[in-house]
Order: structure tokens, then sequence, then C-alpha cells
């Protein structure tokens, strides 16, 4: 398979690049570890006229931390997050739900900024930034702007990112005090995409929760935010009623499709579990670290 | 681009991938296609050093930088410490993913010299075999990690050996 005929350019400055999609922003894709694009230009699901490759611009590979945040640059890799030190120090939970994604070839290529771009809604890293409340930074001709990642995504494939943006960094907020998080995927095989994936997060004041986030994968039209199972556990200590109350309306806000991975309520009901188990990992996780 | 340490170029369009500019434009036919959708690891090869799927990658987008496909493993005549190992191990059958096997081995054994069962199984997970099964393969990467590590204690015991002349 090969794809259709189109234009390539790797410009090598940012202002290059958003230059050529000021112009032809609307006949252009922008290309960063190209995992996703290639294989839907192979099989022609894809067919810009342009492809605006930044895989060559400096600066964009970094994980750093900077004034409560981690940034993520466009063209920091899965795997540049699979040994970051950094992020096993801060946000561990990044680290250990990398390792979920595909399979280390397509992770030496792929990057975290471009799968939230791509918004596939079984893709991992969406409901993970979810969980975190992310922002993503998108740079156009133009200027810049700031986009919180809950409402990012419009539907499958779809996001507000204009056709004349590059997301150039992903931003997610450092917790405070004691925080825990995991992620719970279900899979075929190694190096599937998600029947179910759950991500979760917690802060905790005292012994209660201060700050929740739960992100779910591959049960609706987009990665979903269960903003109420989130809110049901504010406030409240981690106890089984609180996480099985939270559990059951993950499971409400989850929209599934029966298909060959499962029916949409054995797709529900795995939510319900990993929800469960996954809260009282994270609560054991934030239990650990030292207030 | 460089391939296997020669400077190798080719005017392609943008959309040729990669390799089918190796196999085609170059004659490398070692580097193989199997399923042609970033599934099976038949394509492997290593770019800067690191095993990625060639045909999930354009030409275009490698130029300037280095790559390695399975005819740069030997030196000469010369096997690598990994294609011996899968040769004595039995670490294939059809030969038809041993290529990706044997750079993604060798990628890992670059980086960590003494890796266990596990962290061999985790490296070769992006790529398929349909017919040696996996157990030989992973003895394969043990056997040529086993050679690395006496070729690195060889030098060594050779000069302590002259020293004590
Ligand atoms: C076999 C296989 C299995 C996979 N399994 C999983 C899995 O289990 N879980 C998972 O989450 N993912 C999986 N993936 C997808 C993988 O994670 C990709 O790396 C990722 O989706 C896309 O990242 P990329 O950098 O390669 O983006 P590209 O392929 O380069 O781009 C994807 C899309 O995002 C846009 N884009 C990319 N970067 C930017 C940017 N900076 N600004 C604006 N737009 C941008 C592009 O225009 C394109 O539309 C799999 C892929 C393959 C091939
Ligand atoms: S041919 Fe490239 S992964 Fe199968
Ligand atoms: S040796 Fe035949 S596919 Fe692996």
């Amino acid at each position: 398979m090969f794809p259709a005929a189109f234009d390539y350019q790797s410009p090598a400055t940012l202002d290059e690049a958003l230059g050529l999609l000021a112009e032809r922003g609307d006949d252009a894709k922008v290309m960063a570890g190209g995992q996703s694009l290639i294989p839907l230009l192979k099989l022609r699901f894809a067919q810009p006229q342009l492809i605006v490759d930044i895989g060559r611009i400096p600066g964009m590979t970094e994980i750093k931390r900077d004034d409560g945040h981690v940034k993520i640059g466009a063209l920091a890799r899965h795997v540049d997050i699979e040994r970051s030190k950094e992020l096993a120090k801060l946000l561990p939970v990044m680290v250990e739900a990398v390792r979920w994604i595909s399979d280390p070839l397509v992770r030496n290529r792929g990057t975290l900024v471009g799968s939230v771009c791509h918004a596939d809604p079984s893709g991992d890293w969406g409901s993970i930034m979810l969980a975190l409340d992310a922002e993503l930074v998108a740079r156009s001709a133009k200027g810049e702007r700031v986009i919180p990642i809950d409402g990012f995504f419009e539907g499958p494939f779809t996001t507000t990112l204009r056709s004349d943006e590059i997301a150039t960094e992903i931003r997610i907020p450092l917790p405070t005090g004691r925080a825990g998080g995991s992620y719970h995927k279900l899979e075929r095989r190694v190096g599937d995409f998600a029947t179910v994936a759950v991500s979760l997060q917690i802060e905790l004041d005292g012994n209660k929760v201060k700050k929740a986030g739960i992100g779910l994968t591959s049960v609706g039209a987009t990665n979903i935010k269960a903003k109420k199972a989130e809110q049901a556990l504010v406030g409240h200590e981690l106890k089984d009623d609180v996480i099985a109350e939270s559990a059951k309306l993950a499971a409400e806000a989850a929209e599934p499709k029966d298909d060959i991975r499962g029916t949409a309520a054995y797709k529900k009901d795995v939510v319900r579990v990993f929800v469960q188990r996954g809260l009282k990992a994270a609560l054991g996780r934030a239990q650990e670290v030292k207030a | 681009m460089r391939v296997n340490g020669a400077e190798r170029s080719g005017d392609v369009e943008p959309r040729v991938l990669l390799v089918d500019f190796l196999r085609t434009n170059l004659a490398l036919t070692g580097t193989h296609v199997g399923c042609d959708t970033t599934s099976c690891g038949a394509c492997t090869v290593l770019l800067d050093g690191e095993p990625v799927k060639s045909c999930t990658l354009l030409a275009v987008q490698v130029d300037g930088r280095e790559i390695k496909t399975v005819e740069g493993l030997a030196n000469g005549a010369a096997l690598a410490p990994i294609q011996v190992g899968f040769h004595e191990e039995h670490g294939l059958q059809c030969g038809f993913c041993t290529p990706g096997m044997m750079l993604v081995a060798s990628a890992l054994l670059e980086r960590n010299p003494n890796p266990t069962d596990d962290e061999i199984r985790w490296a070769i997970s992006g790529n398929i075999c349909r017919c040696t099964g996996y157990m030989n393969i992973v003895k394969a990467v043990q056997y040529a990690a086993k050679m690395h590590s006496e070729a690195a204690k060889a030098p060594a015991a050779a000069a302590v050996a002259g020293g004590g002349e």
C-alpha cells in the first residue's frame, strides 16, 4: 500500500511551519510521529495535498517542570515518557500507562501531543489528560492560545484545533500534597487498542478527597471525562460506599457500543469495576506520599 | 541518508515509504513487508540506533539520518553475535521475522547488555513470529548477550596476561 500523492515540507522553524499552515492549512496535515497519520494515508482515509512534517523543528522534544506544571513538548515521544525520570517522580501514572500504548517500535516514533490531536476515542492519552486536567498550547501565525483538555474533543478524530494551528505542548498541573493515580486497560493482546480503559487521579486533604479526575477510553465518541463520578468523590473519605457510587456514575457516563471487543453492557460493567479498583490503587499510592 | 554506514541517495516522491525505498531503490531486500499495517515488525530497521517500522515512515523523513538494516549487522564474512545466537539457538524457522527480531535485539543489547528474559520479551513485543515460537528467540538473544559480555572481558583478560609477562 502507498499513499496518494502529496507535497511534503519539513520546515526548520515553527514560524515557517505556521506560515505554511496559514496559507494552505485547509489542504494540509501536520505530521509528528506519523504513527496514526501514515497508516491513514496508506489506507487513503486521509488524502491531504500537503504534509507539514514538524519533526525537524528544534526545541519541542522536552519534558520539563515549570511553575506548577509539567510541560511536554509536541515532539516528546511515548518512549521519552517511558524513560523520563522526572515523570516517574512527578506523575508516575503516566509512566505506568505508556507501557500499555501500542508496542515499543510505535512508541519510538509516536508522540503524546500527536495522540491527543488525533483524538481517537480509543486512544489512551486523551483520557489520562482528562483525568489530569491538562491544557494544550496551540500556536498559529496569529498567536497562541491555551485550550483546556475538557471540551477539546468534539467527536471521533475531531477537536477544536484549527487547521492553521500547531499544538506546541501540553501542560499538566502538578498535583499538590498527597496524590496518586492509576491506569487500567483491558486489551485483547499486547499492543492492541483498549476494549475499555480507565484513568484515575486523586488528591487528598487529610483523609478526604480534594480533587478527583476520571477519564474513560473506548466507551464513546470521544475520550470521556466522568464529571459526576469525580464530583461524587470530592469532600469525602474513600470508603467503599463512596467508591461504589462513583463507579456507578462513571459506568452511567460511558456510552459504549456493541462491537467485536464486547457488548455495550459488558463494557459499562468493566468501567464500573476498573473505577473501583483504580480508586483503591490511587488511594493506596496517595497514602504512601509523605505530606 | 546513511544506510549501513554508506552514503546512499535517491530522488523519490514524498509518498514513497522507507521500506519501499530500501527494497526497490537500494535492493536491500532483507527488510521484509509483512502486514503493511504497522502491526508485525517484519519491516523493522534501526533509525539512528532505535528500532522503528519502516512501513510507517516516509523515505523523505529519513533524509540525512542513519539507517541500519539486517544487511548491516555482519562485519564482512563475520557474523554479528546476534546472528550467531539465532544460528546456535535455532531462533528462526522460515526467517521472515528474523531481520526485525535481530535488529530489535541488537538495539536492546546496546542499551542493556544483560537483559532478563522479561526485558527481552518486552523488547520484541512489537515483532510477531508466526512459526518459530518465542522461546528460542529469547534464548538466541541471551546467547548474544553472553557473547558480548565474554568479548568485553576478553581484552581485559589479555591485558592482565600481557602485564604478567
Ligand atoms: C499498531 C498501532 C497500535 C497502536 N496502539 C495504540 C494504543 O494502544 N493506544 C493509543 O493511545 N494509541 C495507539 N496507537 C497510536 C499511537 O499512539 C500514535 O503514536 C498516536 O496516535 C499519534 O501520534 P503521532 O505523533 O504518531 O501523530 P501523527 O500520526 O503524526 O498525527 C496524528 C494526527 O494528529 C495531528 N497532529 C499530530 N501532532 C500535531 C500537532 N503537534 N499539532 C497539530 N496536529 C497534530 C496530525 O495532523 C494527525 O491528524 C497505535 C498505533 C499503531 C500504528
Ligand atoms: S510490515 Fe511494517 S509492521 Fe508489518
Ligand atoms: S521464523 Fe518464521 S515468522 Fe519467525
